[in-house]
């Protein structure tokens, strides 16, 4: 099952700590862990559900490609990893 | 009297309170790092709420029962999806995201609306809820209407509503400002909508569009609560005044040591009373000589007096949003909060003021609770 982990960041605002789901895709996994934690979608997701325009998703170390339709494959053993996308210094 | 203050600010809710001496002392911070835009004390309910903003992770909206002790993350204005294939561009010519970017004015109906309040918001959006805030539903038909997607953005990225006035008289009968749209007003709660903005004047436009109603930037439109006819505006490039209700609004010009500013307040009995915040305008955006300075007219705009007692008049470069200047039902206590971080209250209607802090984080907004 793929494991979706949260920022860190994001659990000063609420709980949602690392959980196993399923899912083939990567909106697939993140509805599934939305489900566990249903007010952490809106911390992620837009009210359309895009992604934010400032938070990323890796899946197993890349940054997925299709931010709206979020539909990046996962599989088994995927590590989908939710953060923000931080720059500067 | 109100003895308690909202400060609502980039690094949290700070809640300041007037002790047994007279002094007026900060009591508490939520939100300790968050970036709250605004708060608003529901006098009705003794609800407390505030907006965050948490730039990541979205607009949020929390609520509190107890004067912020606890707070409950509660729903925010949703926009729906736009119609297939619809990229609305704004009068400048970019585009209008269908999407919460800000919560910028929360009011709370009448005595008699029990639970109705109303947020206006970016990019423009007017919504209102009829459960204290738990669920919000967009006003379609303010929404909807053509003249909406005349407004625009102005300096920021999208346009906004940033005042609400719901008329003492008849809640159904709500006036709004809007940056850069002009005065909305509605008689059958939100139904139908009239653009109420003539006698404004925009400098900023090409002369022949200077007086288009839909393109006025009312900075802060406040109501006066017994004399709702009258309302007074800190407009981008002057100070304008209605008395029939926003039929027809006037401008006033001279007003030493600036017409520029954001904030406005009305006071509570008497309409002929308003004070300002002045600014060098526009370009600069700091005070006149780097003195705060509050401006307050007795006479309806007639005349004004400057006011400087207990404020800095050296090197101070305080802005004051169009958020952070409030006045509490007496008429005599008022409070505004700078973009550096100052707070000042004044009992006697201006006349002296005392220091707050001066070091808070920036402040957004300032509002009396109870």
């Amino acid at each position: 099952m793929p494991r979706v982990v949260f920022t860190g960041n994001l659990q000063r605002h609420i709980s949602c700590p690392p959980c196993m789901v399923d899912g083939r895709t990567t909106r697939e996994a993140l509805d599934a862990a939305f489900a566990l934690y249903p007010g952490c979608r809106g911390y992620v997701l837009d009210e359309h559900g895009e992604m934010r325009a400032h938070m990323v998703v890796f899946v197993d170390g890349q940054a997925i490609s299709d931010r709206h339709g979020l539909s990046d494959a996962v599989n088994e053993n995927s590590e989908v990893f939710i953060m923000q996308a931080l720059s500067g210094g | 009297m109100s003895s308690t203050l909202l400060v609502s600010t980039r690094k949290g809710l700070f809640t300041v309170r007037r002790t047994m001496a007279g002094t007026w002392e900060i009591g508490g911070v939520s939100f300790l790092g968050d970036n709250v835009t605004l708060a608003l004390a529901d006098a009705r309910s003794n609800t407390w709420f505030a907006a965050l903003d948490h730039g990541h992770f979205g607009v949020k909206l929390h609520r509190s029962k107890d004067s912020g002790a606890n707070w409950e993350e509660v729903g925010v204005p949703v926009y729906p999806n736009p119609p297939e294939g619809l990229e609305e561009i704004d009068s400048m010519g970019r585009v209008v995201p269908w999407k919460l970017k800000l919560i910028w004015s929360l009011e709370a109906g009448l005595a008699t609306q029990p639970g109705l309040l109303w947020c206006g918001t970016m990019p423009g959006g007017l919504f209102y809820s009829e459960d204290n805030g738990s669920t919000w539903t967009l006003v379609r038909s303010l929404w909807d209407d053509p003249k909406r997607r005349l407004w625009n953005g102005g300096g920021a990225d999208y346009p906004g509503i940033h005042s609400i006035c719901v008329d003492p008289r008849d809640g159904n009968k709500v006036t709004i400002g809007v940056s850069c749209g002009g005065v909305w007003q509605t008689a059958d709660c939100g139904i139908s909508w009239a653009c109420r903005a003539d006698g404004m004047r925009a400098e900023y436009m090409p002369p022949d569009q200077a007086y288009d109603p839909v393109i006025q930037d009312p900075h802060r439109v406040a109501q006066c609560p017994s004399s709702p006819e009258v309302f007074w505006a800190q407009h981008h490039n002057g100070i304008f005044r209605t008395t029939n209700g926003c039929q027809q609004w006037e401008e006033i010009t001279e007003v030493s040591p600036s017409v520029f500013g954001f904030a406005v307040a009305v006071h509570p009995e008497d309409p002929e009373i308003a004070w300002f915040v002045p600014a060098i305008k526009d370009e600069r955006r700091v005070p006149v000589c780097g003195a705060v300075v509050v401006t307050r007219t007795r006479d309806g705009g007639r005349s004004f007096e400057t006011l400087r007692n207990g404020l800095p008049q050296t090197h101070a470069y305080d802005l004051v949003y169009r958020h952070a200047l409030d006045i509490d039902r007496s008429g005599l206590r008022l409070a505004f909060g700078s973009t550096t971080g100052s707070l000042w209250v004044t009992e006697d209607g201006g006349d002296s003021w005392k220091t707050v802090s001066m070091n808070l984080p920036p402040i957004y907004a300032v509002q009396f609770a109870g």
